[in-house]
């Protein structure tokens, strides 16, 4: 049995940023996922969305829930990641002051992605998209 | 360290939570910048930041952490305490800056909470 949540996130609109991350917590603890899988995808998943409300033209997180695993899915309409390596890399970021000033925007967010999740699969095109799938182990 | 003592050092006012003060904590991460909360603190810690959003509200939430206390006579607005009280998360506000905050704590007990 498994089924999938998807909700969209808008370009900067930090009233509400946070809301996707937070029903998605809130729904696998109905489902009685462990605590320490809840806060691991919880953590990705809110940078995920902070990052769409940062950096994208818009964009949605989806959530599959299987037996096995869960897929946490962050895809955007663009702009895209000129060079994916030095995004991944920690303290690399081109946000601006405004969300520096928000607390964010520290270049962590894409490594710490990485490190909360069992996979982390990401791919990028200018003018299309960025996309990344991560995976977690139930 | 109980939370009810955390607020008697800090001479701290709650604004919402209070059910959470007889609850026991163990560390402690102060910071402005929450990357470095959702990358570097341990769950179940307490958060000690000047930093005053919501965006403060959802990092703790997301990483499991249920105690805020905001520094530098910093106050979140109402709808802020509406949000904690929501989400049963304790926030308390101190006129301490955050150096002294982090000071009082660790010389009577608390650690930091880092992760790694």
């Amino acid at each position: 049995m498994s089924y999938e949540l998807v909700f969209d996130v808008e370009r900067g609109d930090f009233d509400t940023a946070g809301e996707a991350s937070r029903k998605i917590k809130r729904t696998l603890q109905q489902l009685g996922i462990s605590n320490k899988v809840i806060r691991k995808v919880s953590i990705a998943g809110y940078e995920g969305e902070m990052n769409l409300a940062i950096h994208s033209a818009g964009g949605k997180i989806i959530l599959e829930v299987g037996e096995e695993e869960l897929v946490l899915t962050i895809e955007d309409t663009g702009p895209g990641i000129a060079n994916i390596d030095l995004a991944m890399t920690a303290g690399w970021s081109t946000a601006g002051d405004e969300v520096r000033q928000m607390g964010f925007g520290a270049g962590m967010g894409l490594p710490n992605m990485k490190n909360n999740a069992d996979n982390f699969q990401i791919s990028s095109k200018i003018g299309e998209g960025t996309k990344i799938v991560m995976k977690f182990l139930v | 360290m109980k939370l009810s003592l955390v607020r008697d050092l800090l001479d701290a006012v709650v604004l919402s939570g209070e059910s959470h003060l007889d609850e026991e904590v163990q560390s402690g991460f102060g910071c402005d910048l929450m990357s470095d909360v959702l990358c570097f603190a341990r769950e179940d810690a307490i958060l000690l930041t000047g930093l005053v959003n919501k965006q403060v509200l959802n990092t703790a939430d997301m990483a499991n952490m249920n105690s805020i206390i905001f520094v530098r006579d910093k106050m979140p607005s109402q709808e802020m305490i509406e949000m904690a009280k929501e989400r049963n998360l304790l926030v308390m506000s101190t006129k301490y800056i955050l150096f002294e905050c982090c000071g009082i704590l660790y010389k009577n007990g608390l650690k930091g909470a880092h992760l790694r």
